[in-house]
């Protein structure tokens, strides 16, 4: 079936293409009936004088004119081998959609293979193999570290995946679907429920938790608040839970920031950070590999 | 008096003559593009900007965004591995003006969307450097001070709407009142997260 609305512009873009080349042709004929003179013939001139100079009439040189000859074969060989003459595949049936998916395939062939080979071993023997660490790095360095940063790090709202503090769980299967599924946090906006006075007795609280100094009346306000209202995610304990990705509040490790305007801000605001999931990007078996040096940037130090 | 002549010495002629044989290439490589299905008809799944996001746009002009970043995914496997699928014309449909853009001083943005957070695009628009050491690319604080402006956004979809931009006029009545309490910079991140996110299946 044709793109085209009607069946006319096949013909029209045929005619453009074909009749530019019709053209050239007659231009060239009708410019090479120039004569070069014979022996003892005076060049004609071709009336054009100024200051004296004459334009004198002599033919093109011949192999000038032969290139434009060889640029119309070009041209009618291009036009049958490629899609040019309306709607018409050409001989070859080149696309450049093709031309990807032949590009694409034959690199899949080439390189899937080095990746392929370790789909099968675990993620914490993976994670010893220096070859694959070494593939890892670079997937990671391409892929991660525009917010985790070179070394794992993180950065303001992005974890730090080197150290053993995990929101999500640093075992090998939890860091691959973290991976490839993505993360979705939700921390829910508090201020409309619990008030500017509650949000601020509570950051209190979430201060204690980690030993930090706060007024202990604030504390004691705050806890009967979170004990309502915040451990169905962050537990009774303040230790938090992997399968929500509520943060242990005990351990003076913050994603967003230690201060107390801070935390009051994340408590009133809520928070809800995104890691993208990477399974259509990157396919299962680059993530695997990705896993496995994840999982090596906090097990080797 | 010879044809050569007769151009050479006419100037209106010759305007005229030069004119026909330059839009010869127009006419042909051109003009049929506006008769195709895969130029003229949005791709499915293809949804006009939302306000936020056709006012994120108007910022993204604004701020000459287009200058260093393309909008453009070329069918080369070089470009899809990093990007995401080649961009299709049935995706641009909504796109006035194009955005294509020529120049990667940046990245191409055309399958930005949905790739990073909402807060890190913040956080980069504020900063590049926060997240991207090596970057280069200016900061955009500004964005985050300035109140979304709603004072010509209905009629802008309303001009679009006349162009075949199928908005309904719930969309352009609610449009102004969506922008109640917005910054510039949660329209600019809405329209880049909505990019090169229509083509399913890729």
């Amino acid at each position: 079936m044709s793109d085209f609305f009607s069946s006319f512009w096949t013909f029209y873009i045929a005619l453009g293409s074909l009749g530019g080349i019709a053209w050239l042709i007659y231009l060239l004929l009708a410019n090479s009936k120039t004569k070069a003179p014979k022996n003892g013939e005076v060049v004609k001139s071709t009336g054009h004088a100024w200051d004296g100079i004459e334009e004198l009439n002599n033919p093109l040189p011949f192999w000038w004119v032969a290139m434009f000859y060889i640029t119309i074969v070009f041209g009618l060989v291009y036009l049958v081998l490629y899609p040019g003459i309306g709607t018409a595949k050409g001989v070859l049936g080149w696309t450049s959609a093709k031309e990807h998916s032949d590009e694409v395939r034959e690199a899949t062939s080439k390189y899937e293979p080095l990746y392929q080979k370790y789909s099968s071993m675990p993620i914490p023997e993976l994670a010893k193999n220096e070859k694959a660490n070494q593939t890892g790095g670079r997937l990671f360095a391409t892929y991660c570290t525009i917010c985790h940063g070179s070394d794992g790090r993180g950065a303001k709202g992005f974890p730090n995946i080197a150290d053993n503090d995990w929101l999500y769980g640093g075992s090998a299967d939890q860091i691959e679907t973290t991976i490839l599924n993505g993360r979705h946090g939700s921390m829910p906006e508090w201020k409309a429920v619990i008030g500017e006075k509650g949000v601020k007795d509570v950051a209190s609280y979430v201060l204690s938790m980690s030993s930090r100094e706060a007024p202990a009346d604030e504390v004691a306000a705050g806890q009967k608040i979170f004990s309502t209202n915040c451990v169905g995610c962050h537990q009774a304990d303040g230790k938090g839970m992997y399968a929500l990705g509520a943060p242990n509040l005990t351990d003076n490790i913050w994603l967003y920031g230690a201060s107390r305007g801070i935390i009051e801000k994340s408590i009133a605001n809520g928070r809800a950070g995104i890691m993208p999931a990477h399974k259509k990007l990157l396919g299962e078996a680059k993530v695997h590999i990705l896993a496995a040096y994840v999982y090596s940037l906090s097990r080797h130090q | 008096m010879s044809i050569q002549e007769k151009v050479e010495q006419n100037i209106g002629l010759l305007i005229i003559l030069v004119i026909c044989v330059i839009s010869v290439g127009g006419l042909v490589q051109i003009v049929p593009l506006f008769f195709q299905t895969s130029t003229t008809l949005p791709v499915e799944g293809l949804k006009p900007y939302s306000a936020l996001q056709l006012a994120g746009r108007d910022i993204y002009i604004r701020e000459g965004c287009v200058g260093c970043h393309s909008q453009m995914i070329r069918p080369f496997r070089a470009e899809t591995e990093r990007y995401g699928h080649y961009s299709t014309a049935g995706e641009f449909i909504y796109d006035r003006p194009f955005l294509w853009g020529s120049k990667r001083t940046g990245p191409d943005l055309h399958r930005v969307g949905q790739r990073y957070s909402d807060d890190w695009h913040i956080a980069h628009l504020m900063n590049p450097r926060d997240v991207v050491p090596e970057s280069i690319m200016p900061s955009y604080p500004w964005l985050a001070e300035n109140d979304l402006d709603s004072s010509v956004i209905q009629q802008r979809m309303e001009g679009l709407r006349y162009l075949g931009h199928p908005y309904s006029d719930k969309q352009i009545n609610e449009a102004a009142e969506s922008f109640k309490g917005k910054k510039e910079i949660d329209a600019v991140v809405a329209y880049l997260q909505s990019l090169g996110t229509a083509l399913k299946g890729i």
